[in-house]
């Protein structure tokens, strides 16, 4: 799977991601990402310049795993949930671009029920977590069909971009 | 009566980059008629081939789901607000235990 998209985010929230899905290990953990997506600059000249920086995050929403049956190996976000980190996200200027979650002793690799309980566009986090200890860290959207995730380079900076 | 459908981020490539849509409709059905009739590209992402919404996505007429109301024949009024709202979910496993 090509990695035709990256997402910048900073030590600093990755680090926030790792720990939420330790502190709810063995549970999966999920939350949602605010920031700005990467946008074309129509009235830059410079054909080099007109692509803004990549998406960015530039804050979390950590959020309740509301999968009551299955929480070790399943996440769920309620559309409460969601129109209450819309709010949060809105206030800050910023808004939802995408979603974290763990995966429990598990890889940090998408599984068919991500798949199918995906949405394209959105950029979504997954953090392995081993015994307790958390390990990778990868970033997938869903293709257009939503027949299949392409991998999203994820650029770990060591402080978020000057706001635009 | 102009009935105002706001769109989600993960659908606005599908609907011209819009972040809302103005419909004349009595009822959320057929604003949601105007929305993909207008953005033929959103319909597969709303509705499943049999015409149903799917099962994760949410529709909010102002601040309640319509579910709880009379679903897509709820009526509208001029000035109403249409929210579709994505719910989400995921996890490791494709099976639950």
């Amino acid at each position: 799977m090509p990695s035709d998209t990256a997402l910048w985010i900073s030590s600093h929230l990755a680090e926030k991601i790792r720990e939420h899905g330790v502190e709810t290990y063995p549970h999966e953990c999920c939350g949602a990402l605010l920031g700005r997506d990467s946008e074309v600059l129509e009235d830059e000249p410079d054909a080099e310049k007109k692509i803004a920086p990549p998406r960015e995050v530039l804050g979390l929403f950590p959020l309740a795993n509301r999968n009551g049956d299955s929480p070790r190996n399943r996440f769920m976000v309620t559309a409460e949930d969601v129109r209450t980190a819309e709010l949060a996200a809105q206030k800050q200027g910023l808004e939802i671009i995408g979603w974290y979650h763990s995966h429990p002793d598990h890889p940090a690799r998408p599984s068919e029920y991500d798949r199918v309980h995906a949405w394209p566009w959105y950029s979504y986090i997954i953090v392995s977590v081993n015994h307790g200890v958390a390990e990778d860290m990868t970033s997938w959207r869903l293709n257009d069909d939503r027949q299949e995730f392409s991998s999203e380079e994820i650029e770990i900076r060591q402080h978020a971009a000057i706001l635009r | 009566m102009a009935v105002k459908v706001m769109i989600p981020a993960p659908l606005r490539v599908y609907a011209g980059k819009r972040h809302s849509a103005e419909f004349s409709a009595a009822t959320v059905g057929e604003a949601l008629s105007g929305l993909t009739s207008e953005f033929a590209e959103l319909r597969k992402h709303l509705f499943t081939e049999e015409g149903k919404l799917r099962a994760f996505v949410n529709v909010y007429l102002n601040d309640e789901d319509i579910r709880y109301l009379a679903k897509e024949n709820t009526p509208t009024k001029d000035g109403d607000t249409i929210s579709i709202i994505p719910s989400i979910a995921g996890g490791s496993s494709d099976n639950a235990h």
